[in-house]
C-alpha cells in the first residue's frame, strides 16, 4: 500500500510540474508580455521599464523557479486589472467553485449511480430505458443551452428559484443541476455496464448460494466491484466539470473561480487567468489523486500487493 | 433404512433460446441419502450444472424449471418463495463451484466471505462465526488458519482457495452439500487431495454430498452410487458397484471404455472413444438420445419416449430398451476383449 502511495503521489507531483510549467508559459504565448502591457502607444522605454518591473528581463529559468517558489506560497503577483493581489481573489472566489463543483458532483452521483445499478437489474426494462432516454438527452443537450432552459422555467415563469447571484444555496440548485447533469450520462452508462457485467460473475452466484438476501448480494457483494471504473471516471469527468463551471458560472453570475476566469479573458488580465488555470489544475490533481486512493481501499488487489 | 435427504423426481430445466427452447434437463430423478455420495457423471454439455443449479434455484433468469417432486428433508422446495428457498441456500444446502479464481470476491478477505453465511443464517456474533471459520479452515487442511482469515482471495493459490470454498460449504453444518466439479479447474496433483477432503469430511460430518464430475476414476473411488446423464437425461442410475461391474446402457459402458479402471483394464490396452457427437436439445426429441451414436441402434430405439426400467442390482435403473438378455451378454465382455 505505502509503494502504491508514494507512487500516486509521485505522478501527482510530475503532472503538477508539468501543469506548472505550461502554465508559466502562457505569458510567453501571446507574445512578449512587456509590450501586451505597456498598451499600443507605449514607447521602448516604457517597454523596457515594464520589462524589468515585472522582471521580464531575467534569465527565463530564474523567472519559472521565482514565479513557482511565489505560487506554492499562494502569492501569485498582482492582477493587472483589479490591482490586488491575485492570490487573495482566487482565494475569496474558490469556496464557491469548489461548492458548486461538490453539489454538482453530488446531484451527478446520486442520479446515475442509483439508476445505473436500477438499469442494470431490469435490462431493457421501463427505467432502463427511462435511464437511456436521461443519458442521450444528456449528451446530446449542451449545457449552457440546458441552464438557460431551466432559467426560463424555473427562475422566469414558475420563479422558483432565483436565477442570478450566490447568496443562497438556493442560488446554488440550478447551477449544480446544469454542470452535474453533464456528467450523468457517462456516470450511469459505467456503472449500468459494470453492474451487468459484475451481476454475472461467479462470485454473485457464491454470494446467492449462500443464501445472502437480494440487498446484501447486490450492494456488499456487486456494486463494489462495479464501482471501481466509475470512480476513476467520475475524477476525470470531475475535470470537464471545472471547465464547464466556467460557462455556468457566466450564465448565473456566480462569483467564483470560473466567473473570475471570464471577466479575465475579458480583461486581458494574465496573472489572473494563470493563476486559476494553475489553481483549477491543481485542485484536478489532487482529485484524481484522491480517486487512486479510494480505489485502492475498494479494490485490495491494489492495495495489498 | 437410511435418512434421506433429497428427493428429486420429474425435474425438467427449459430454456428459451434464439431457436427454439431448449431442454438441457428432462425428467431427472434422484435421491440422495444422510451420509451418501451420489456421483453425477456425463460428458460436457449434458445439463449437470443445470440440473445442480435448479436444486438450489439459482437457474438463469431465462431458465424455467419444473419437477414433479423436489424435496429437502421432507420440505417440498418447488413451493418456496425467493425468501424461503434463500433461508435454505448456504444453510441446509450449499454448493461448491467449478472455479475456485473466480468463485470468491476479490473485494473481500476470506474471513468474511466465510462467516457471511454464519451470520445471515445462525445471528451468531462475528467472534463467534470466526472461531468456526478457523476450526473448518483447519480441517480443510489450512495451516495458520486465524492468519488467513485477513487474506484476500488473489493471494492464495487455487487449492487454497477450493479447499476455502469447501470450509465456506460447511458453515453452517449443511444436510447437503453439491460439488460441482470442484477439481476441473485445478493441478492435476491437487485434484485427488481436494476430492478425498471432500469425501473425507462428508463422512465425518455425515452430509449428503452430491459429486458432479468426468472423472470416472475418482467415482469409482469415491461415490456411494452414480447416476449417468446424456443430453439431459439420466441414462443409467445405480450403485457405484453395479455401474462399474454391470453397467448395462450403452452409454455407459462406452464411457467405462474410455478410462482405465485399476485392477479391471489391463496395462497397455487401447482405450476406447464414442464416436460421433452429442445430439442439439433443442424442440422436442424422439426416442433414445443416444441412438444416433450407439452401435446396438435399431428402428425401435427411435420410435418413441424411451423410460427407465429396473436393472440387475439394487435400484439400479438404466433407459434402454435392449433386451435384458442382450445387456447381460455385454456384461460378460472379457476385460481383455475391451481393446
Ligand atoms: N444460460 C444458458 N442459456 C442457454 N443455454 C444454456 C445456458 N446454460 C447452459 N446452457 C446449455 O445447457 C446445456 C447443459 O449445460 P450444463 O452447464 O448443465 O452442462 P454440464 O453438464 O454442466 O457441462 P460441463 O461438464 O461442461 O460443465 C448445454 O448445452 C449448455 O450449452
Ligand atoms: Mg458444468
Amino acid at each position: 500500500m505505502v509503494s502504491y502511495v508514494l507512487k500516486r503521489l509521485g505522478i501527482a507531483v510530475l503532472v503538477a510540474v508539468t501543469v506548472s510549467l505550461i502554465t508559466f508559459s502562457m505569458i510567453y504565448l501571446s507574445g512578449d508580455p512587456a509590450v501586451a502591457l505597456a498598451g499600443e502607444t507605449a514607447t521602448e522605454e516604457d517597454i523596457e521599464q515594464i520589462r524589468r518591473y515585472y522582471g521580464y528581463d531575467r534569465p527565463i529559468l530564474v523567472q519559472y523557479a521565482d514565479w513557482l517558489f511565489r505560487a506554492v506560497q499562494g502569492d501569485f503577483g498582482q492582477s493587472h486589472y483589479l490591482k490586488k493581489p491575485v492570490g487573495d481573489v482566487i482565494f475569496e472566489r474558490l469556496p464557491t467553485t469548489m461548492m458548486l463543483g461538490l453539489c454538482a458532483l453530488i446531484f451527478a452521483l446520486t442520479l446515475s449511480i442509483p439508476l445505473g445499478v436500477l438499469a442494470a437489474i431490469r435490462p431493457n426494462s421501463l427505467i432502463d430505458r427511462v435511464a437511456l432516454t436521461i443519458a442521450v438527452v444528456g449528451q446530446a443537450m449542451p449545457s449552457f443551452w440546458f441552464a438557460l432552459t431551466m432559467m426560463l422555467w424555473f427562475g422566469i415563469y414558475w420563479r422558483l428559484l432565483p436565477i442570478t447571484g450566490s447568496a443562497s444555496w438556493a442560488n446554488f440548485v440550478m447551477p449544480s443541476i446544469a454542470l452535474g447533469y453533464y456528467i450523468t450520462p457517462g456516470v450511469m452508462r459505467l456503472t449500468r455496464a459494470g453492474m451487468m457485467e459484475v451481476l454475472s460473475a461467479d462470485y454473485i452466484r457464491t454470494a446467492r448460494a449462500k443464501g445472502l438476501r437480494p440487498i446484501t448480494v447486490l450492494f456488499k457483494h456487486a456494486l463494489r466491484n462495479a464501482i471501481i471504473p466509475v470512480v476513476s471516471l467520475a475524477a476525470v469527468q470531475f475535470g470537464f466539470m471545472l471547465g464547464g463551471s466556467i460557462v455556468i458560472e457566466t450564465i448565473f453570475a456566480i462569483n467564483g473561480l470560473g466567473f473570475l476566469a471570464w471577466e479575465s479573458i475579458q480583461r486581458a488580465d494574465l496573472p489572473m487567468m494563470q493563476a486559476i488555470v494553475l489553481v483549477l489544475s491543481i485542485f484536478y490533481i489532487v482529485l484524481t489523486f484522491l480517486a487512486d486512493m479510494l480505489n485502492a481501499w475498494l479494490d485490495p488487489r491494489i492495495r495489498v500487493a | 433404512m437410511s435418512e434421506r435427504i433429497l428427493e428429486v423426481s420429474g425435474l425438467s430445466v427449459e430454456i428459451p433460446v434464439p431457436s427454439g427452447l431448449l431442454h438441457p434437463v428432462q425428467d431427472v430423478s434422484f435421491h440422495v441419502d444422510r451420509g451418501e455420495t451420489l456421483a453425477i457423471v456425463g460428458e460436457s454439455g449434458c445439463g449437470k450444472s443445470l440440473t445442480s443449479l435448479a436444486l438450489m434455484d439459482l437457474l438463469p433468469p431465462k431458465a424455467r424449471r419444473q419437477a414433479r417432486k423436489l424435496e429437502l428433508e421432507g420440505r417440498d422446495l418447488t413451493s418456496l418463495g425467493e425468501r424461503q428457498m434463500s433461508d435454505l441456500r448456504g444453510d441446509r444446502m450449499s454448493m461448491i463451484f467449478q472455479e475456485p479464481m473466480t468463485s470468491l470476491n476479490p473485494a473481500y478477505t476470506i474471513g468474511d466471505q466465510l462467516i457471511e453465511a454464519m451470520r445471515r443464517h445462525r445471528g451468531v456474533s462475528v467472534a463467534e462465526a470466526r472461531d468456526r471459520a478457523v476450526w473448518l479452515l483447519e480441517k480443510v487442511g489450512i495451516t495458520a488458519a486465524r492468519g488467513r482469515l485477513g487474506q484476500y482471495p488473489h493471494q492464495l493459490s487455487g487449492g487454497l482457495r477450493q479447499r476455502v470454498m469447501i470450509a465456506m460449504a460447511l458453515m453452517c453444518g449443511p444436510d447437503l452439500i453439491i460439488a460441482d466439479e470442484p477439481t476441473t479447474a485445478l493441478d492435476v496433483t491437487i485434484q485427488a487431495q481436494i476430492l478425498h477432503l471432500l469425501a473425507d469430511l462428508q463422512r465425518e460430518f455425515q452430509t449428503g454430498l452430491i459429486l458432479i464430475t468426468h472423472d470416472l476414476g475418482v467415482v469409482a473411488r469415491v461415490a456411494d452410487r452414480v447416476a449417468v446423464m446424456y443430453a439431459g437425461q439420466i441414462v443409467e442410475e445405480g450403485s457405484a458397484r453395479d455401474i462399474f461391474q454391470a453397467p448395462t446402457h450403452p452409454y455407459t459402458q462406452g464411457l467405462l471404455d474410455c478410462i482405465p479402471i485399476p485392477g479391471k483394464t489391463a496395462r497397455g490396452a487401447h482405450l476406447g472413444s464414442i464416436p460421433g457427437i452429442v445430439p442439439s436439445l433443442v424442440g422436442e426429441m424422439q426416442g433414445c438420445h443416444f441412438a444416433d451414436r450407439c452401435r446396438h441402434a435399431r428402428g425401435l430405439c427411435r420410435a418413441g419416449a424411451i423410460g427407465l426400467r429396473e436393472g440387475a442390482g439394487q435400484s439400479h435403473r438404466y433407459r434402454c430398451i435392449q433386451s435384458l438378455a442382450e445387456a447381460a451378454a455385454h456384461l460378460i465382455r472379457e476385460p481383455e476383449a475391451v481393446g
